[in-house]
């Protein structure tokens, strides 16, 4: 063969080779992306409202005494036990973004127990009444507070219906480089935005939660999990009368 | 031809008027001490928390707005009602009018968790925010109440006054209706979701208005050696009278028609019977202190005759209504939410539970500085510009009045 | 003239470009971790004159609209400039003498940013996908059942 031809050759064989071990390091990257619950949104690209993000939560399935998940919100956010900020300030003072809480029913005395955080709702009374839009709603449902312009006037912890926001009542220096948070601030559960984001496709209190209590997902999207199962069984919504079109779904209330 | 009324500013250079305004000045100067430790250190060392997120900064604070709103009332009177008597009495009153929102304002706006975003909230407005709308109202009030003030005080533009009076007053029901509408709008809790909140925030603010008005007037008067008529002061008298009445009636009516639902039986519950410190406040410090015993005196025959009765009956409706700011605002607030109407509810965040607040030293120094800052300004006001009238003696403000015949005079001589 | 003319411009231009160049030599010295590479985003005098134009229209694309390219991330900035003491561990930005505030003690401007912003990266060189404080809480709860296979590499260290 001549010289030039041998070249080609080489070339050639080069190239499919190193186009193979190229498939082959990064097919199994390939394959574990795509076989998350979420594809993850190109870093530059705005979220949009074709997406909602939710919860749907199942008080039937929440162990009595369990809160798994309020530790693992307090993990993943920097909060409460999660942190070493918030010493000086007395219990009613520390902020808590999710909570379980204990139902009685006055004529049978049976307890049962559900987590409630932010609803997310589609009408929040809190955008509503903050004076400088700090309290929005992102396109794609999750209602956050842009502490960049958030003045503390609480008016939102006025508002919301399900006492869902926390005021920062001292200085903070033990914070997730995920999750700001500062003095003067009101904040609440941010149903992971940062993991949402990043497209690990679920929040930190669902993974937790060890009685598949909790579901995430997106209600627009009428294959996901979330979806079916709001299809299957009949859901309600915390203060439904208030007509907030809430993020948020419950069973076993 | 009948006396004509002058203005002119006060003499203020006694020892007791320097010594009025220092004291007035120290409290500022306290209550400023006070927000520093709040804003360096975090709201941790107020009592106020995650439950009860507005304290007595802000009982204060909407006392002092709606007061001032109602202080305006008086000028209004003059100028929009057309009553001819009350218009030597204007220009004070629009001086404590923005004197009492300047010094509600400032306790306002000081309670924030971030006072030194105050540019962001001038500038990023939420146009559904009550909120925003205040924030436009409230400066709107100071320009409206100035202009007024310079047409009264400047003779060739006396003949606009009626004008600038009707824009002021109109200008303040707005203002009140919104102050009002920030609590009647929150839908979340059993004390505030009322639209009867609004109408009945104007009404208390021509009673507090009133109120401080008289005590100042007095004051101002007594104190400057000027001659203050019983005419005036009975005038004054009937009209606080008729706003203790109108007030009864709304905080009446506002129980109720809310007693009426079952649903509010709970929160009627805690407010009139087993809130504590909430339904002494209620009874004893906004019922009997500042509507019944007021009431009683105003319209007492011989009571109602003396000074001394009237200005203790202002001050009664003074604090009446910071006891009512605290029963509506901190009383709203503890009690717990209809989150999950039905059950008993329990958490580790005070779901289901009345929550027990104690005001700090800071809270309450800072409310007392705002009051202070506005006595300040007005003392000064005074000393300043012609804000009160020489005399209001009855034989200028009595349109009944008649001289004493000439016998009486030499018996009086005598 | 015109000789008066070229030499008032040749002297007006030296003015301003050693103007310029004291520009650049103006400020503290600034302690900064040259192993992550020696450049930052953008020239460092166009960083000193602009880095809040970009920190605030970056925060605003961020909070409204999710984007989180990292060119300008606040995040990325910190974990490039945060330096490391003795020990190994990170000290804050904002601590005296540290990347930030040196040149902000300088200027006598406030830095508003870590009132909430972390001071400090974590402390892996990467973002992991599955946080460390995650892992922590896996460990501690005795590795629970996750749903995400990517909740499993966190759990267990390999896809199942």
């Amino acid at each position: 063969m001549s010289d030039q031809k041998i070249d080609q050759y080489r070339r050639e064989f080069l190239g499919k080779t190193s186009a193979a071990a190229a498939t082959g390091a990064i097919a199994p990257g390939v394959m574990l992306m795509s076989v998350g619950q979420a594809q993850a949104r190109p870093l530059d690209e705005a979220v949009s409202s074709a997406n909602r993000w939710g919860l749907l939560i199942d008080s039937n399935k929440c162990a009595d005494g369990c809160s798994d998940c309020v530790k693992a919100c307090e993990s993943e956010n920097a909060w409460g036990s999660g942190s070493s900020d918030e010493q000086k300030s007395d219990a009613a003072q520390k902020a808590q973004w999710i909570r379980t809480v204990t139902l009685k029913n006055k004529l049978t005395e049976k307890e049962h127990q559900l987590p409630m955080m932010c609803q997310h709702c589609e009408h929040p009374p809190c955008v509503d009444v903050c004076p400088t839009g700090a309290s929005f709603k992102r396109a794609d449902g999750i209602v956050l507070v842009d502490k960049h312009i958030c003045i503390g006037c609480r008016y939102c912890m006025m508002a919301c219906p399900y006492k869902a926001r926390s005021f920062i009542h001292e200085e903070l220096n033990d914070q997730a480089p995920d999750v700001p948070r500062g003095k003067g601030t009101v904040e609440s559960c941010t149903l992971c935005v940062h993991k949402i984001d990043r497209g690990d496709g679920s929040t930190a209190c669902a993974d937790a939660c060890q009685h598949k209590a909790i579901i995430f997902g997106d209600l627009n999207d009428p294959n996901s999990e979330i979806a079916q199962e709001m299809k299957k069984h009949a859901t309600t919504q915390i203060r439904a009368d208030l007509n907030l079109n809430t993020g948020v779904r419950y069973r076993g209330i | 031809m009948k006396p004509v009324v002058h203005y002119s500013a006060i003499e203020g250079r006694s020892l007791a008027y320097w010594g009025l305004l220092g004291t007035f000045g120290l409290l500022l100067l306290l209550g400023l001490g006070a927000v520093w430790v709040m804003e360096h250190n975090g709201h941790y060392v107020t009592g106020m928390n995650n439950h009860i997120v507005w304290g007595m900064p802000h009982v204060f604070a909407v006392f002092m707005i709606i007061a001032a709103s109602g202080i305006l009332n008086v000028a209004s009177i003059a100028s929009v009602f057309g009553k001819k008597m009350y218009k030597p009495l204007s220009r004070l009153s629009a001086l404590m009018a923005f004197a009492f929102l300047a010094g509600g304002l400032m306790v306002l706006m000081l309670d924030l968790g971030r006072p030194d975003r105050l540019v962001i909230a001038a500038t990023y407005l939420n146009p559904k925010s009550v909120f925003a709308w205040n924030i436009l109202l409230y400066p709107g009030f100071f320009a409206a109440v100035l202009v007024y003030v310079w047409f009264m005080m400047e003779k060739r533009m006396n003949q606009y006054s009626h004008q600038a009076g009707l824009f002021a007053f109109v200008w303040r029901l707005l203002l009140t209706t919104g102050t009002g509408s920030i609590f009647g709008f929150v839908i979340a809790r059993n004390g505030y979701d009322a639209a009867v909140l609004a109408p009945m925030f104007i009404i208390m603010s021509f009673g507090f208005g009133l109120a401080i008005y008289i005590l100042s007037l007095m004051a101002t008067c007594r104190w400057s050696g000027r001659e203050l008529g019983d005419s005036v002061v009975r005038q004054l008298k009937n009209l606080l009278g008729v706003f203790i009445a109108a007030m009864f009636y709304f905080v009446f009516v506002f129980h109720l028609t809310s007693l009426y639902g079952t649903e509010n039986h709970g929160f009627e519950a805690f407010i009139l019977m087993d809130g504590g410190i909430y339904t002494q406040m209620f009874w004893i410090g906004w019922v009997v202190i500042g509507l019944l015993l007021p009431l009683g005196i105003v319209y007492h025959p011989s009571m109602s005759k003396s000074r001394a009765w009237i200005g203790i009956a202002s001050a009664m409706v003074i604090v009446g209504g910071l006891a009512s700011m605290y029963v509506i605002i901190i009383g709203g607030q503890a009690y717990p939410m209809p989150i999950f109407p039905g059950f008993e509810v329990s958490s580790s965040f005070g779901d289901g539970q009345v929550i027990s607040y104690a005001p700090s030293i800071w809270e309450i120094g800072l409310g007392i500085g705002g009051i202070a800052l506005a006595l300040a300004m007005t003392t000064f006001a005074v000393k300043v510009l012609p804000f009160v009238p020489d005399s209001l003696s009855d034989e200028l403000m009595d349109p009944h009045y008649k001289a004493p015949e000439p016998e009486e005079a030499e018996a009086e001589a005598a | 003239m015109k000789q008066l003319r070229n030499l008032f411009i040749s002297l007006a231009m030296s003015l301003i470009l050693s103007g310029t160049a004291f520009a650049e030599s103006v400020g503290p010295e600034l302690k900064i971790n040259r192993a992550n590479g020696d450049e930052c985003v953008l020239p460092a005098d166009e960083m000193r004159k602009d880095h809040m134009k970009h920190l605030d229209h970056q925060r605003d694309e961020t909070m409204h609209n999710g984007v989180r390219t990292k060119k300008f991330s606040l995040k990325e900035c910190i974990n490039c400039h945060a330096n490391k003491d003795e020990k190994g561990k990170y000290i804050p930005v904002n601590a005296p003498g540290e990347f930030c505030q040196s040149c902000h003690t300088y200027t006598s401007v406030k830095l508003d940013c870590f009132e909430c912003h972390a001071t400090k990266p974590r402390d892996t060189a990467f973002h992991p996908i599955v946080t460390d404080r995650m892992k922590a809480f896996a460990e501690q709860h005795d590795a629970p059942k996750t749903k995400t296979m990517l909740g499993d590499i966190a759990a267990k260290g390999g896809a199942k």
